[in-house]
């Protein structure tokens, strides 16, 4: 890894933690968007589809509403989806590997835009004789340091994360022990786990839900089967 | 660029009252809603973005943006307030229609009052709880189905953001038509009706989905199906019991970190 490499994938997921909450939500920070960028940039595109897949089905959990605290995917995605495509040619290990950055830096994200919004609070309380005079260059300052510190939040935290994890990743993909298909099937029963009991969550008060949801299930365990 | 002023009948001295938005100070809000939460925080919340949002409306104030009218308005719009991002452009369009009408600014202040409850609720069942998910639920069946990977995220791109972009402009029209009778605007069908019938067709894509996915993330040689199967439902179930304790993201990585320790020590 050198700095040259680092550059862009930090930027990518500074770009793509910006995407969260601040400018434009537009939902290129989602994992099945995000880790496929990042796998792009680290040279195998389908893998960083296939680990995003596993953490779409996790960050259907996630419900941004406003003031609640909630992991940030954008820049942990990016490291995930690095990690695992640089490592893909084994990728017993590195799926799981793949997984465990993503949720852990995206724990470390959710904590950083805590922080944020603080000094998003501190800043505004700075200018607020400014504000309560309607000047207009208080508030689009503020607007623009927001988005800025929230850019540089992502990219740091991309930086720092992808730093540290990848050589702790590398060992442990290294001296993984565990059958590939049997890593795989754990990976996966505990995203689609998680998917499930979100499911639960958003749709168990939905009038009619469950039928819906037992006749999707057919259907889908059908075409798996065929 | 400038307003097109309602033909002035009488000869009273109100200034002209702004009849329609010109084209670019549509099109500067709308990029502006795109960064509404730039400036998001614990204590005004939206507030600061909204007043961004609703400066280049104000620039029409026939007074200029150096005049005292502009800037109360702006120092009001710019104080608390919450919403549905997304649903927020109602809220942009209905107070910069009431800020050009000159409606009286207690009233403005209740209004917007007011308006942060429907439109914080309205937006997150029918965007974060029902539009997203399945956009991200239908895309993941595509994917589960051996779509490409371009198939996949365009699809996922390009219907959220038709949702999304259609929300802003709808909204955005919406309040500049109503202002301050905004209520009216929110009775449409697909907000009062929308979060049912998208929770519908979310939960057959979930049940759709889940499945698909699952099978190709796994991949060839699936003789481990049936039993991951099962585990995903004993999982979930887990999950759905200690909802109020840890979230599933949390569970994920204690059990995964447990799983890799294993993998490594053995």
């Amino acid at each position: 890894m050198t700095v040259v490499s680092l550059i862009p994938l930090a930027l990518l997921g500074g770009l793509l933690g910006l995407d969260v909450v601040s400018f434009p939500q537009a939902m290129i920070s989602r994992p099945l968007v995000a880790s496929t960028l990042a796998g792009a940039l680290a040279g195998d595109t389908s893998a960083g589809l296939l680990l995003g897949a596993a953490l779409e089905l996790i960050a259907l959990e996630t419900l941004p509403f406003g003031a609640s605290r909630y992991p940030e995917w954008g820049s942990a995605s990016v490291v995930g989806g690095a990690i695992f495509a640089s490592h893909s040619s084994r990728i017993s290990g590195a799926l799981t590997l793949g997984m465990l950055t993503a949720l852990a830096t995206t724990w470390v994200g959710g904590w950083t835009m805590v922080k944020l919004r603080r000094m998003n609070a501190r800043w505004a309380a700075k200018r607020r004789d400014a504000l309560e005079a309607g000047a207009r260059g208080a508030v689009i300052s503020l607007q623009l340091t927001g988005m800025t510190a929230d850019l540089v939040r992502g990219t740091l935290l991309t930086a720092l994360a992808y730093v540290i994890l990848t050589p702790i990743a590398t060992a442990c993909i290294g001296s993984w022990t565990i059958d590939p298909q049997l890593s795989r099937s754990v990976v996966v029963a505990i995203a689609a786990s998680v998917a499930g009991g979100a499911a639960w969550k958003l749709f168990h008060s939905t009038a009619g839900a469950r039928w819906f949801f037992i006749g999707g299930l057919g259907v889908g365990l059908f075409l798996l089967f065929t | 660029m400038s307003a097109a002023p309602a033909p002035n009948t009488s000869n009273a001295s109100p200034p002209p009252r702004v009849a329609r938005l010109p084209f670019g100070t549509r099109v500067a809000m709308f990029v502006r809603l795109l960064a509404i939460q730039g400036a998001w925080n614990y204590e005004t919340m939206l507030g600061n973005g909204l007043g961004f949002c609703l400066e280049p409306a104000l620039r029409l104030l026939p007074e200029g943006r150096h005049s005292p009218a502009f800037k109360s308005a702006l120092a009001r719009e710019s104080r608390y307030f919450n919403a549905h991002p997304y649903l927020a452009a109602v809220a942009v369009g209905a107070l910069a229609r009431a800020e050009l009408d000159r409606e009286p600014p207690e009233r403005i202040e209740r209004f917007r009052t007011a308006l942060c409850g429907p439109l914080g609720s309205v937006g997150d069942r029918l965007v974060w709880a029902g539009w997203l998910p399945f956009c991200s639920l239908f895309s993941l069946g595509l994917f589960g189905l051996g779509a490409g990977t371009l198939t996949v995220v365009g699809v996922f791109l390009l219907l959220y953001n038709a949702g999304h972009f259609g929300l802003l402009i709808w909204g955005l029209h919406t309040g500049w038509q109503h202002g301050l009778r905004v209520a009216a605007g929110l009775a449409n069908p697909v907000l009062r009706r929308g979060p049912q019938q998208i929770g519908r067709v979310a939960a057959l894509a979930t049940g759709a989905a889940i499945p698909l996915a699952l099978g190709r993330i796994i991949g060839p040689g699936r003789h481990l199906i049936g039993g991951v199967l099962v585990a995903v439902a004993l999982g979930s179930l887990l999950i759905v019991r200690l909802k109020d304790r840890i979230e599933g993201w949390r569970l994920s990585l204690v059990v995964l970190a447990i799983f890799v320790l294993i993998s490594v020590i053995r």
